[in-house]
C-alpha cells in the first residue's frame, strides 16, 4: 500500500473543492493511504512566473515543513508539480528539496507510472475533449508533443480511453495553448482571451460535452468564457471524470 | 497597467476576422514544417548537432573569428569590425561614400534591422531599395518587417495591391499575386540595373574557408552581389560555424523549419570577389558579446534565424509582429531584445504563457521558454516592473507563507465573490472579467470539507 501526500493547489482549495476530493477519493479507492497536510498553501509559482522567484522562499519552506517527510506527493496539477520540480528551492534543507523533486507526481502520473492503472469498472457516457495543458505535457511529458518527431503516447488519454461510453475527441490543434498562463490572462487579457475561445471553438466543432484536463487553472479560463457565452459545454477536472468513472 | 505588446496587442485584436487570418496562415506554416521535420527520422538528432554545433562555436567564438577573417582576407575580401549599430551604418557609409556610389540595392538582413541602417542611409541622402519582395512591400509603407522571414505576413494581397498601386501605378483593385509580383519584379529589376552597390545579410559564415552562405527564395540576394561592383555582406559575430562539413546539418533544418521546404530555392556560397569587383563582410558585435557573458542567456545566439518559433508561438500568432515593437519578434526577439535595451524591452519576457512550444521547435534547441522566464527574474530584480505588481506579489507572497492568514484570505475572497459580487464583477477595473465570468464562489474549501470529514 502507497501513503501519499495530497497536494491541492491554492486555488483548487478555495474555488475547485471538488477536485481535490475527487483526487483523495479515487486514491483511496486504488488503495492508497492519503495524507492530508493542513498547513499547506501554495507551491509559489505566481510570484516566480510573474519574475518574483524571490519572493517564493515562504512559501518553499511551507512546502518542505509540509510534505518533507512523506514518499509519494500527488498533486492534481501539472502546472504546479512542474513548478516544485524545477524551482523548489532551499538553503536551510536542500536534501529534502531534492528529495521532494524526485518524489513529487501529477496525478495521471503516478496512477500510470506507479499504480499502473489499467481497469477501469465504471462508465462515464459523455462525448470528452481532451485540453492538453502545456506545463503537464512539454514539461512533465505527460503525453508525446506535436512539435518533436518522436513516437506519440498520452497518459491522459490513455486513462480516459480506459473508461466505458467515454467517447474522447482531441481538438484539430491537439497541444495548443489555452491562454491562461497565470496573470498573462490579466496582463494580456485580450491575447489570453483570444487563445482561449479558439480553444473552445475546436472543442465544439467536436460537438463535447465536458472538455477536460489535468490543470484546473486552464480550465477555469475556459469555463470563464463558456459561461459568459453561455454555452451548454462544462468543464471537469480529469480527476473528477476518473473518479466518477471507478465505482 | 498594461505593457506596451499588451497593448498594441489588444488593438491587433479589435479586427478578430483578421486576427483570425493572421493565426491561421501562420499556423498553416506551422503544420508545413511538422510535415517536413517529419520526412525526417534523424530530424531530432540533427537537432542536436547543430545545437553542440553551436555550442562549440560559441565556446570558441573568439579563436574562429579570427580564423574566418584571415581566410577571407586570404580570399582577397575587405573584412571590417563593428563593436556596435552605429560603426556598423558608418562602415558602410564610408564604403558608399569611397565608391562615389548613392544608390544602393539590399537583399533581406535582420542585422542591418537592428541597425536601422535603413534611416541612417536615407538622411544621409543614400536610395536605399529593399529587394526581398515582403520587405519592398512594408518598405513602400514605411512599416517594420513584422516577422524575420515573411516579413510582409500581417498583410493581406489587397493591403498590397493598394501600396503598389499607390508606388508602381499598378491597377487599383487588381489583388491578382501573378500580376503585383511581375510588377514588382520589373521594378526590382530596374534597381538591380543601377546599383553598383549591393548589401546582403550572411547565414552562415565558414570559419574553415572564409566563405559565407546566403539563403533566400527569391534569388535576390544573387541578383544584387551579381550585377553590383561591390558586394558588402553584414553578419553578426554568431553566424560562424566552423567547418564546411557542418553547413549540410544547417541548411537541411534552416528551411524546412522556416517554411517547410527541403531547402531554399537558393543557398549561395561567396567566397571571393569576381575579377575586378570588391566585396567587404562587416562583423557585427553589437551587444553579442555582452549577451555571450551572460551564462544564462548566451546560448540564445545559437540561433539561425528560421522564425519556427514565430510560427509555432500562439501569442504571436495572435498578436502580430508590430506588438513586439523590436527588429526581431516573437519568442526568440524576446530573449535577445532585452540584451539590446532591458529597460525598453522589459515587457517583451512576460509576453508568453511559458507553454514551451518555441523550445521544441527551434531546430538549435535554444531554451527559449526557460530564458523567458529567467529574464522575468532579471528584470523584477533590476526594478524595472511596474510597482504596483510589485506591491500585489509581495503582500502575495506573504499572505501564502502563512498558513492561517491564507486560510482567512482565501475564505474573505470567497465570501466576497459571493456576498459583495459587484466589487468583483467589474469590467472596468477586473480584466479578467472583461470577457470572462468569475469561477463561482464553493462555500468550503476543500481544506474545511476535509477536517469536517476527519471530525464525523
Amino acid at each position: 500500500m502507497y501513503t501519499v501526500g495530497l497536494f491541492v493547489p491554492c486555488y483548487i482549495d478555495q474555488f475547485y473543492p471538488q477536485v481535490a476530493i475527487s483526487s483523495l477519493q479515487l486514491l483511496e479507492k486504488l488503495g492508497c493511504k492519503v495524507v492530508v497536510p493542513l498547513n499547506q498553501t501554495c507551491c509559489g509559482q505566481p510570484m516566480a512566473n510573474s519574475g518574483f522567484a524571490s519572493l517564493s522562499k515562504g512559501c518553499d519552506a511551507n512546502f518542505i515543513q509540509n510534505f518533507g517527510e512523506l514518499d509519494y506527493i500527488v498533486c492534481p496539477s501539472g502546472s504546479c508539480t512542474l513548478h516544485i520540480k524545477e524551482h523548489l528551492h532551499s538553503e536551510q534543507f536542500p536534501e529534502k528539496a531534492t528529495l521532494i523533486q524526485q518524489r513529487i507526481y501529477e496525478l495521471t502520473e503516478f496512477l500510470t507510472d506507479v499504480l499502473k492503472l489499467t481497469t477501469f469498472k465504471g462508465s462515464f457516457p459523455h462525448r470528452v475533449g481532451l485540453h492538453n495543458s502545456c506545463h503537464g505535457q512539454r514539461g512533465l511529458h505527460l503525453s508525446s508533443m506535436s512539435e518533436l518527431v518522436a513516437p506519440v503516447f498520452s497518459k491522459p488519454a490513455d486513462l480516459l480511453k480506459r473508461i466505458s461510453g467515454l467517447e474522447l475527441l482531441l481538438p484539430e490543434r491537439s497541444d495548443e495553448c489555452c491562454g491562461f498562463g497565470g496573470t498573462f490572462c490579466v496582463f494580456e487579457e485580450s491575447v489570453s482571451v483570444k487563445m482561449g475561445k479558439d480553444r473552445i471553438r475546436e472543442h465544439e466543432q467536436n460537438q463535447v460535452d465536458i472538455i477536460t484536463g489535468g490543470d484546473m487553472s486552464c480550465l477555469m479560463h475556459l469555463e470563464g468564457i463558456l459561461k459568459r457565452k453561455k454555452s451548454p459545454v462544462r468543464v471537469m477536472h480529469i480527476a473528477e471524470i476518473l473518479n466518477d468513472g471507478y465505482e | 497597467m498594461s505593457s506596451r505588446h499588451a497593448q498594441l496587442a489588444e488593438q491587433f485584436n479589435a479586427d478578430e476576422a483578421r486576427t483570425n487570418w493572421h493565426d491561421q496562415t501562420l499556423w498553416w506554416v506551422r503544420q508545413k514544417r511538422d510535415r517536413a521535420a517529419n520526412t525526417l527520422p534523424e530530424w531530432e538528432q540533427l537537432r542536436q548537432w547543430a545545437s553542440d554545433i553551436k555550442d562549440h562555436t560559441l565556446s570558441n567564438l573568439h579563436a574562429y573569428l579570427l580564423e574566418f577573417e584571415k581566410n577571407a582576407l586570404a580570399n582577397g575580401v575587405f573584412v571590417h569590425w563593428a563593436k556596435d549599430a552605429e560603426e556598423h551604418n558608418r562602415i558602410i557609409y564610408d564604403i558608399l561614400q569611397k565608391a562615389g556610389v548613392d544608390r544602393i540595392v539590399k537583399s533581406k538582413s535582420m542585422l542591418t534591422e537592428e541597425c536601422h541602417l535603413n534611416p541612417y542611409l536615407q538622411k544621409k541622402g543614400i536610395d536605399v531599395v529593399d529587394t526581398d519582395l515582403g520587405e519592398r512591400i512594408v518598405q513602400f509603407r514605411e512599416e517594420a518587417p513584422s516577422h524575420i522571414v515573411l516579413p510582409a505576413i500581417h498583410l493581406k494581397k489587397e493591403d498590397v495591391s493598394d501600396t503598389f498601386h499607390e508606388h508602381l501605378g499598378t491597377e487599383k483593385g487588381n489583388n491578382d499575386p501573378q500580376y503585383l509580383t511581375h510588377a514588382a519584379r520589373l521594378h526590382l529589376r530596374e534597381k538591380f540595373i543601377q546599383s553598383d552597390i549591393a548589401i546582403t545579410g550572411v547565414n552562415f559564415a565558414i570559419a574553415e574557408t572564409g566563405g559565407i552562405v546566403v539563403c533566400t527564395n527569391e534569388g535576390n540576394a544573387d541578383m544584387g552581389a551579381h550585377a553590383a561592383r561591390v558586394h558588402i555582406a553584414c553578419m553578426g559575430f554568431e553566424k560562424i560555424i566552423p567547418k564546411a562539413e557542418h553547413l549540410g546539418v544547417f541548411t537541411r533544418l534552416l528551411a524546412r523549419s522556416a517554411t517547410g521546404q527541403p531547402i531554399t530555392t537558393y543557398t549561395s556560397h561567396f567566397h571571393r570577389p569576381a575579377p575586378g569587383k570588391e566585396m567587404h563582410i562587416v562583423l557585427v558585435d553589437n551587444g553579442r558579446s555582452r549577451q555571450l557573458g551572460r551564462e544564462d542567456f548566451r546560448n540564445s545566439l545559437k540561433c539561425i534565424r528560421c522564425a519556427a518559433c514565430f510560427n509555432t508561438c500562439p501569442v504571436y500568432r495572435r498578436s502580430g509582429g508590430h506588438s513586439y515593437h523590436t527588429a526581431v519578434a516573437g519568442p526568440i526577439g524576446s530573449i535577445l531584445n532585452p540584451n539590446l535595451d532591458m529597460k525598453a524591452n522589459a515587457d517583451l519576457p512576460f509576453a508568453s504563457t511559458l507553454c514551451g512550444s518555441c523550445s521544441n521547435v527551434c531546430p538549435v534547441k535554444i531554451n527559449i521558454h526557460e530564458q523567458l522566464w529567467k529574464w522575468r527574474q532579471v528584470i523584477s530584480a533590476e526594478g524595472l516592473t511596474d510597482p504596483s505588481k510589485k506591491m500585489g506579489m509581495k503582500l502575495m507572497a506573504w499572505v501564502l507563507a502563512r498558513p492561517a492568514v491564507y486560510r482567512f484570505a482565501g475564505k474573505a475572497a470567497r465570501w466576497v465573490t459571493a456576498n459583495l459580487p459587484f466589487l468583483v464583477k467589474n469590467k472596468t477595473w477586473n480584466p479578467w472579467f472583461k470577457q470572462r465570468e468569475m469561477p463561482e464562489a464553493p462555500k468550503q474549501s476543500f481544506q474545511e470539507w476535509y477536517k469536517k470529514q476527519q471530525r464525523s
